[in-house]
């Protein structure tokens, strides 16, 4: 049986040994005066038998379908003449790639050499062997485990109690794994970057002022040597995400306050629907939608009033990237408005203020700490946007303050560096995994802040 | 034996009201009100006049619209979309429901204390000026901190709190937080103060301390208080009105209420019957 039917087939072996055990632990039950004299309900002793009958095969199931394609490789290589085995390592691969070709198609297998024949067939006898070991053990396995854990019902086997601490065990490995891809994630970026702070001196990276990733390929070739100076890239993004959350903050803020306090109940059901659709839009499409109308709009503007305005523009892309941010804003914000108690806001109203003072005086430095949090959100979510930038901002990595010149961002960097052909040891590439590491480390803090901010909020109404 | 009347028939019982629902020179007169939630008809044609500088308490069991009709004295009702009041409300000679009212300016006259205490989750000084602040009561900072002082004193609470007006207000105790939002509605001199059950919330001790304060404010203000509790009732009020599903069924001095109930149903509630 392959991994696949074999799976079904326990999962069929796993409910069997759950109904069974729920009839041995009722039988028990007759015999012992009923179902309250049992430690648990019947359920669990069935769900015990179950665990029994599943858990220890599939683990065996898993392990083995991890380890049998390395196991085979190396049989498999030590199988063949020692002129193959003795070949580099990149030939080795592709002369096991032929042989997994011609294992795979009669029409390969008519062109192969003996050797390779011979090989071929002795991969399929041990993958063959293999497979029937592995159905073999499996379901010994489960059989032997449903009689095990059947044989321990009793009266006061304590089912219930176990089956919480395997669901227990469970729930701990999978949120191990999160935590483990998160940390894996960040070693990644921070090896890659500390390779990078070999070749370019932290201090240049963090402080130099010019950006021009262009190394020379062969050491005859004319060319730079390279510049790597984060600054005017951090500068374009702030510059960017500044304008985004000037747009943001108050449009989303002001959408909040209305929808939550003043609008009928109607509009409030037309406007919130619109909103989450705002949100549901593809970066790509603000791109464009950036690049193509908005950009252009800027520009003629721009040139009725006489100032030279690039074709992109920072403002062009701030612009865009705030609106895409307003949905995140209101929603946030009105979750925190409306936790603000109905008291608070009545107990206003009877000291005979309007709906606006209620407003500005009790409920949004109620709510306050909860809205800094989303903005805060918000920013990193403005910093990491790349696709709006790459469309509308351009890629001139410039030392400016005008909004309306082309800038570029660390993201938009990050991209540029690793698409197309790569060496993945030059300084070039591995400048990427500096710009992420900064920047996951920038989003990080303003995350940490705004967890903070919203936690110490939800204190004040226990 | 007293008979239990059921809900079919009590609207039968309930014709009008018995005893002395009017007074001379009332505070707050109302005629014939009616309430309704949406289609809803929670208040039924009540008549009642509020004596100045007493004190009286609503009672009736829950659901009887007891709240409902406090909340229309300030206009609270307004800010529930489908609460729809008709009749005539009067504070003095004004018509409180006239077009020419300004519910905010009404609510700065007759002021309301809550069932659940709820301070704003600002410091103790700035829970009691948030009203002053608003209605321009004090042209300056000392002003302030006069009318400040002076409400929580008569709230009882200055002793407690006088070295720590700026902590914040949701840190005091329950009952400190009620007479916190009692000296709140005090600092902008309102001529009535509505108060829905503002004891229901608190232990025994603070409940006492909360009674004892309304005695001490009926000097200055006229009362009108919504309670559950029969003897909180008979402790601070002069007079007391008994509601049964939506209908004022009998108004007399607590005393007699007490003593000698005019209407078999009030009987029945005071004697434990239901409620
Ligand atoms: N906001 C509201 N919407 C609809 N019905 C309400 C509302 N508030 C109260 N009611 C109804 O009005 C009646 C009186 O309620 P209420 O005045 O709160 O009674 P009480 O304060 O005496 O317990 C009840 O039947 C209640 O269900
Ligand atoms: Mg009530």
């Amino acid at each position: 049986m392959n991994s696949t039917t074999l799976l079904v087939t326990l999962i069929g072996l796993a409910i069997l040994a759950y109904l069974y055990g729920r009839k041995r632990s009722l039988a028990v039950a007759v015999a012992s005066g009923g179902v309250r004299h049992l430690h648990s309900l019947p359920r669990y002793y069935g769900y015990m038998t179950a665990l029994w009958c599943g858990l220890p095969a599939m683990i065996v199931l898993l392990l083995w379908s991890m380890l049998e394609p390395a196991v085979l490789n190396q049989q498999l290589i030590a199988s063949l003449p020692v002129d193959v085995q003795n070949l580099p390592e990149s030939q080795l691969g592709l002369y096991l790639n032929d042989l997994k070709l011609i294992a795979g198609s009669a029409e390969q297998a008519q062109q192969a050499d003996q050797v390779k024949i011979d090989a071929t067939v002795y991969l399929q006898h041990m993958q063959e062997l293999s497979a029937w070991f592995k159905t073999a053990l499996v379901l010994v396995l489960a059989l032997a485990g449903i009689i095990w854990g059947a044989s321990r019902i009793s009266q006061h086997f304590q089912a219930r109690n176990s089956v919480e601490m395997v669901t227990r065990i469970i729930l701990m490995l999978s949120s191990g794994i999160a935590v483990m891809a998160t940390i894996g994630i960040v070693l990644s970026v921070l090896f890659e970057a500390l390779r990078f702070f070999e070749a370019v001196p932290v201090w240049d990276f963090l402080f130099g002022l010019e950006w021009s990733p262009q190394t020379a390929m062969r050491s005859d070739q004319v060319g730079s040597s390279g510049a790597f100076g984060a600054v005017p890239l951090f500068l374009g993004t702030m510059m960017i995400a500044a304008i985004a959350m000037l747009i943001a903050v108050p449009l989303g803020l002001m959408t909040a306050i209305y929808l939550s306090q003043f609008a009928t109940p109607q509009f409030r059901n037309f406007a919130k629907p619109v909103l989450e659709i705002l949100a549901g839009i593809p970066t790509v499409v603000y791109g464009f939608f950036a690049a193509l109308t908005v950009a252009p709009l800027i520009r003629t503007m721009g040139e009725s009033l006489g100032l030279a305005v690039a074709s992109e523009s920072a403002l062009a892309a701030g612009i865009v990237i705030g609106v895409m941010i307003i949905p995140f804003i209101s929603s946030l914000s009105d979750d925190v408005i409306n936790a603000v108690p109905e008291a608070m806001r009545e107990g206003s109203y009877a000291l005979g203020a309007t709906r606006a003072e209620t407003v500005r005086k009790v409920i949004i430095p109620a709510a306050l700490p909860g809205i800094v949090g989303g903005v805060l959100l918000a920013v990193s979510r403005a910093i990491g946007e790349t696709m709006i930038v790459v469309m509308a901002a351009g890629l001139a990595a410039k030392m400016t303050a005008n909004p309306l010149d082309a800038v570029t961002t660390v993201t938009v960097q990050i991209v540029t560096l690793l698409t197309g052909d790569q060496e993945f040891d030059s300084p070039k590439t591995l400048a990427a995994f500096a710009l992420g590491l900064m920047l996951f480390v920038t989003t990080l803090i303003l995350n940490v802040i705004a967890l903070y901010v919203v936690r110490k909020y939800r204190e004040q109404y226990e | 034996m007293t008979q239990v009347i059921e809900a079919p028939d009590i609207h039968q019982a309930i014709k009008q009201t018995v005893g002395s629902p009017f007074t001379h020179k009332p505070k707050i007169s109302t005629r014939n009100v009616d309430v309704f939630y949406d289609d809803k008809q929670a208040i039924f044609d009540v008549s009642l006049d509020i004596g100045s500088h007493e004190v009286i308490a609503l009672i009736g069991p829950s659901g009887c619209g007891k709240s409902t009709y406090l909340r229309c004295f300030n206009r609270m009702n307004d800010t529930i979309q489908s609460c729809r009041v008709t009749g005539e409300f009067r504070l003095e000679e004004e018509d409180i429901y006239a077009r020419g009212m300004d519910p905010v300016l009404l609510r700065a006259r007759i002021g309301m204390v809550f069932q659940k205490p709820n301070p704003f989750p600002k410091s103790i000084y700035d829970n009691v000026a948030y009203g002053p602040k608003l209605h321009g009561l004090a042209s300056n900072r000392a002003e302030l901190d006069e009318i400040v002082v002076s409400s929580l004193q008569k709230a009882g609470l200055y002793e407690e709190v006088k070295d720590r007006l700026n902590a914040s207000g949701t840190g005091l105790s329950g009952g400190q937080q009620q007479r916190l939002c009692i000296a709140r509605t005090i600092a902008v001199s309102p001529e009535v103060i509505l108060m829905d059950e503002p004891a229901s919330a608190l232990d025994p001790i603070a409940t006492a301390t909360i009674e004892e304060l309304i005695d001490e404010l009926r000097q200055n203000y006229t009362i009108v208080i919504v309670t559950h509790s029969m003897q909180q009732a008979a402790r601070v009020s002069q007079r007391t009105a008994y509601f049964h599903l939506g209908k004022l069924v009998e108004v007399g001095d607590t005393n007699q209420i007490f003593t000698n109930p005019q209407h078999q149903l009030t009987e029945n509630y005071i004697t434990g019957r239901f409620g």
